[in-house]
């Protein structure tokens, strides 16, 4: 009932000790396309569903390469995402040519947090509007965290954020612990299928989603879109049986009634035209 | 910036910056060589207890080898105070480094590559620090060993030497040096180059110390005094050959 009282700068306090501004920006990345995060004990795998502003659009880059170890998906503010990845490669870079050593991912993302942190105290800043999922090596193996609007960050055996992640969360809520020691191809899988889980029946297709992954001897890079769709026809069966098996991505994906149950729909209000 | 007006041999001045004023110029206390090898169970470093004051032997309990962190050794030949200097670097460096507490660790490597960025770097504004570093360390059952030197020059081999070291002990290593060497051939490997540099290097004393790393941690020896041997029949009469000399 106070919100609008005390929500007009980033630096005034509600009387309830809450920071509106911050808050607000939390929901920007709500509103964003989805974005999902997995690892086990030497791989992560990060993946995300390309929405493309318009059918003569391209679709917008969620997903960026840091550095050989250490990827990035975002949700929200893609401008605000690309600018925090830009910094993200510049620390990566430095660190790298001072000590010939990849940074360990869980340094980078502190200096990312206290980077977040200042713009949630200062009077003419702005709080980032973008959840970051970082994906990166240390010394003890590989880890998932998740940095927050607020500054705030967190490390994850499994994570979505985004709009209808909360289906995404649900299936890897069920999972998670069996992901430690997930092959590699088990994490991929698990990926496609919580990216599916957050479609809400719409039929998943090779294009409509982007993964990456990374591991202890695996650079950061991107799936192709066959290895996607191989995939997918694992486990989107098409009621006709055709020879052999995985065909390439074409009438199948339709044909696929073989359709997860309906999830709970979380309606899509607006989606403002800066936020993918 | 503060400028201050100096006479020059012409009879004009010339002004000149204050920082112009305190760039190193040439060394005053110096080490002598360091020679360091991997062994079987990491690297093996020696160095003598000296400090020069040009030609003499003025300070005689210098420990010119340290232990970084946890992972290495570094010694140091030349300028005795830009060594310590060096130190407080790494010390403010694995300070910021264990403070992280996350598991993760400045090894050899790193430090080596830190220190190469630092000495080029006053290599390129006219101001360097005027050693030559020998780094070694063992992390991850690896052994590593490098140098760097006071213009970033940089490498790595399994035996490195500095100074006089290069052209008096490097021979000697590269003949005898083989990998998976015991401690103790080690150390009389590294005792044969020292004698050779107290023989011959007029810098170097006969008080040493050998620093040993293994995955386990840092040992560095008490001092002590090789052996030698000075009643060679041609040190006997030497001017026998040659009239007039002494």
């Amino acid at each position: 009932m106070f919100r609008n009282q005390y929500d007009t700068d980033v630096t005034t306090w509600s009387p309830t000790g809450r920071l509106f501004q911050v808050e607000y920006a939390m929901e920007a990345v709500k509103q964003g396309s989805a974005a999902i995060g997995l690892r086990s004990r030497s791989h992560v795998v990060l993946a995300c569903v390309n929405k493309a502003q318009s059918e003569l659009s391209s679709h917008q880059r969620k997903i960026f390469k840091v550095d050989d170890h250490i990827g990035v998906a975002i949700a929200g503010l893609t401008a605000d995402g690309r600018v925090l990845s830009r910094y993200m490669r510049s620390e990566s870079i430095n660190h790298s040519f001072t000590y010939e050593s990849p940074l360990p991912v869980g340094r980078l993302v502190v200096h990312l947090a206290d980077k977040a942190q200042v713009c949630t105290q200062r009077s003419w800043k702005r709080p980032y509007g973008v959840g970051l999922l970082v994906g990166g090596l240390d010394e003890s193996g590989a880890h998932l965290y998740y940095n927050c609007p607020s500054g705030n960050y967190f490390e994850y055996q499994a994570f979505a954020i985004g709009s209808r992640s909360q289906a995404a969360k649900t299936y890897l809520e069920r999972r998670f612990e069996s992901f430690g020691d997930s092959s590699r191809e088990d994490l991929i899988k698990d990926a496609i299928l919580a990216v599916r889980e957050t479609l809400q029946g719409e039929t998943l297709k090779s294009s409509l989603c982007t993964v990456a992954i990374l591991g202890v001897d695996e650079p950061f890079h991107f799936l192709d879109q066959e290895a996607i769709q191989k995939v997918i026809d694992t486990f989107e069966k098409v009621p006709e049986e055709e020879e052999g098996e995985g065909e390439a991505g074409e009438g199948e994906a339709e044909a696929a009634a073989a359709a997860p149950a309906e999830q709970g729909g979380g309606g899509a209000g607006d989606v403002a035209p800066m936020e993918m | 910036m503060t400028t201050f007006t100096v006479p020059i041999d012409n009879g004009d001045s010339v002004r000149i910056a204050e920082e112009e004023s305190q760039r190193t110029l040439y060394p005053y206390v110096t080490g002598t060589s360091i020679v360091a090898i991997k062994y079987k169970d990491g690297v093996l470093m020696a160095s003598d207890m000296g400090g020069s004051y040009g030609s003499t032997l003025r300070y005689k309990n210098i420990e010119r080898v340290k232990a970084i962190g946890k992972h290495s050794l570094l010694g140091a030949s030349g300028e005795i105070s830009d060594f310590q200097e060096i130190l407080r670097y790494l010390d403010e460096l694995t300070l910021n480094d264990n403070m992280w507490d996350d598991g993760n660790s400045l090894g050899p490597k790193e430090i080596h590559n830190y220190l190469t960025r630092v000495m080029y770097n006053r290599r390129n504004k006219f101001n360097p620090l005027w050693n030559t570093l020998v780094l070694g360390g063992v992390k991850n059952g690896k052994s590593y060993l490098g140098m760097v030197s006071m213009i970033g020059v940089s490498f790595e081999d399994d035996h490195v030497a500095t100074g006089f070291g290069n052209h008096l002990a490097r021979p000697i290593l590269r003949d005898e040096w083989h990998a998976d060497l015991s401690f103790e051939d080690g150390v009389k490997l590294l005792e044969k180059c020292m004698r050779v540099l107290l023989y011959r290097d007029r810098s170097a004393i006969n008080k040493l110390q050998i620093a040993k790393i293994t995955e386990e941690g840092v040992t560095v020896s008490q001092p002590y005094s090789l052996k030698t041997f000075w009643e060679f029949s041609s040190f006997h009469n030497p001017t026998a050959g040659a009239e007039g000399s002494w």
